[in-house]
């Protein structure tokens, strides 16, 4: 049996699986873009025009542009979460999808990780979706903004794979809402989004900077989208990085302790 | 094609597949027999490199399914027990993905597509959602989709479970005629008329062990003899078959007496037992299968 860290042998047959997300969601674009579209005006509206208009600015930073890259932040922790939760468990379980694959020369590490490459692909959609709205209301500073782009890939394989730790393990489709309402929604609210970590108690910002994924990628996206780029930017990737890498093998290895029996 | 030599498979403390040895050759349709948790579909899993064996050996195409899982299932074709098409996909669509987990090139998947769309009758559907299929259509559409890679095994579990007699026969039709085409088959069932009419030779399980291999018309006559008398019973019946030294096996209320000549044995049983009922017919797979697997009920 392979434990949780062994190297997965992935070949350049995960792209099929990638490709097939694609081709389903391909399908159904309109249905797909939509949301990214709303989600970036209400938000921008609600909090950054709405409470803006109170709290002015942050640290020199007029209000609505500390928050537009936490909206993109959100939006790649959010789609890569629940795509490879909800959406992975109803293919795994419900259209046994991932059985149909794994009779074919694909293996389970292919299918995982063409999984996992799909839900980051999915925020870079939403990213770049988004990214083109919040730039409209001239909130975003280019072209510095633009590299939040390929970070989104690595934000959103991060939260992929994440997700997936958790659909590997989770005994039903219902017991997914704990992770999702107990660590996923609370954390779009204290990792740095909406209001500076320094706001918190110091003990909660070491414990965030450690332990919530979200923290890194909202610091780095602010970086771009002011910008402000610091040297720290180094230590949020080294950071997002090493957890990546992490996460991507144990949850296909959980995964493969799960289907493979 | 496969060779099993003492193969296992156990889940804890539970041994699904016992130390089971059966070789398939090039050209055979192959069956497995047996009541529901004889260990068949996990023997399909192995077979197909999708679940790994506990212990023995096993080659299909000589090769290690443990060491070489790609380049086996690359020329295997799978008919699951479960229907797993892709609701997300059309027929065609199905069989276009499909063909990419192969990586066969687009062009020759659309005309293997057409090929197998023809095959098992659904053209008409090509551009129809899956939940708009009927079972019987599902599952034609399942054996397509095992066959996009032109298999030189197909591997194949109740491949008519929940069809009706039209569409059974369509499969059974098309099976024969892939065997002519130089395909192996493997299968398992349990329904006995398929196995009958399909297998060139079978195994029957049961407990995760093989408990008889053979042609199905030896192993019918050896278990079975040529023929069955049914009487219905009753104590009279008992009794008179007793006195004669008459060996009978007790199926609910009927009895059942194996024979090499029904008539005699009927005319027999006609002037001395005087039964209410009585019919000969020839003897069948299913006797084989349930006097050796039982009557009792399975989960």
């Amino acid at each position: 049996m392979t434990g949780f860290f062994s190297v997965p042998r992935i070949t350049s047959r995960a792209w099929h699986v990638w490709r097939r997300n694609l081709l389903v969601f391909v399908k159904t674009w309109q249905v797909n873009f939509f949301p990214p579209f709303v989600e970036a005006f209400l938000y921008l509206i609600a909090i950054g025009v709405g409470i803006g208009t109170y709290v002015k600015e942050i640290d020199g930073i007029p209000y609505v542009n500390y928050i537009a890259p936490a909206i993109l932040a959100i939006a790649v922790m959010n789609s890569a979460f629940f795509e490879c939760t909800y959406g992975s468990y109803v293919r795994m379980y419900y259209q046994k999808a991932f059985d149909a694959m794994i009779a074919t020369p694909l293996s389970i590490e292919d299918v995982i990780a063409g999984e996992l490459l799909w839900g980051a692909t999915k925020s870079v959609m939403y990213v770049v979706i988004m990214l083109f709205v919040l730039s409209l209301f001239g909130v975003m500073a280019f072209p510095t903004s633009l590299l939040i782009i390929p970070v989104a890939f690595l934000g959103g394989l991060l939260f992929a794979a994440l997700a997936m730790c958790f659909t590997s393990i989770t005994p039903s489709i219902d017991a997914l809402n704990y992770p999702s309402f107990l660590f996923i929604t609370p954390m779009s609210l204290f990792a740095g989004t909406f209001f500076p970590l320094a706001l918190l108690p110091p003990a909660f910002g070491y414990v965030a900077l450690t332990i919530l994924p979200l923290t890194h990628v909202v610091a780095v996206f602010r970086m771009f989208s002011l910008p402000a780029i610091s040297w720290t930017i180094g230590l949020h990737f080294i950071w997002m990085g090493a957890v990546t890498i992490i996460l991507c093998v144990s949850a296909i290895n959980l995964m493969k302790r799960r289907l493979i029996v | 094609m496969i060779t099993a030599r003492n193969l296992t498979k156990s889940y804890g403390t539970v041994t699904a597949v016992d130390g089971i040895s059966f070789s398939v050759e090039k050209g055979e349709i192959f069956g497995f027999l047996g009541p529901n948790g004889a260990g068949k579909t996990t023997t399909m899993k192995i077979i197909q490199c999708v679940s790994p064996r506990s212990g023995g050996t096993l080659s299909v195409f000589d090769l290690d399914p443990d060491e070489h899982p790609a380049e086996i299932k690359r020329r295997i074709g799978v008919v699951p027990q479960e229907t797993n098409l892709d609701p997300d996909f059309t027929c065609e669509g199905n069989l276009m993905t499909y063909a990419r987990y192969f990586d066969i090139p687009v062009d020759s998947a659309k005309k293997r597509v057409d090929e197998l769309l023809a095959f098992v009758q659904l053209e008409e559907k090509r551009n129809v959602a899956i939940e708009k299929l009927s079972g019987g259509m599902k599952r034609r559409l399942i054996l397509a989709r095992a066959l996009i890679n032109s298999p030189e095994l197909l591997v194949l579990d109740e491949p008519t479970i929940g069809l009706d007699p039209q569409a059974r026969h369509l499969v059974w039709e098309r099976l024969k005629m892939l065997q002519a085409q130089g395909s192996t088959i493997v299968l398992t069932t349990h329904y006995l008329d398929e196995a009958a009419r399909l297998c060139d030779r079978l195994v029957i399980m049961d407990n995760g062990k093989i408990l008889e291999e053979g042609v199905p018309a030896d192993m019918v006559r050896h278990h079975a003899g040529e023929e069955i008398v049914e009487v219905e019973r009753s104590d009279e019946v008992l009794a008179c078959l007793e006195e004669m030294g008459i060996r009978f096996e007790i199926a609910a209320d009927t009895v059942l007496v194996s024979t090499s000549d029904a008539p005699a044995l009927a005319r027999t049983l006609l002037e001395r037992c005087r039964p209410k009922k009585m019919l000969t017919r020839p003897a069948t797979l299913e006797d084989v299968f349930l006097k050796l697997t039982g009557r009792g009920l399975r989960d």
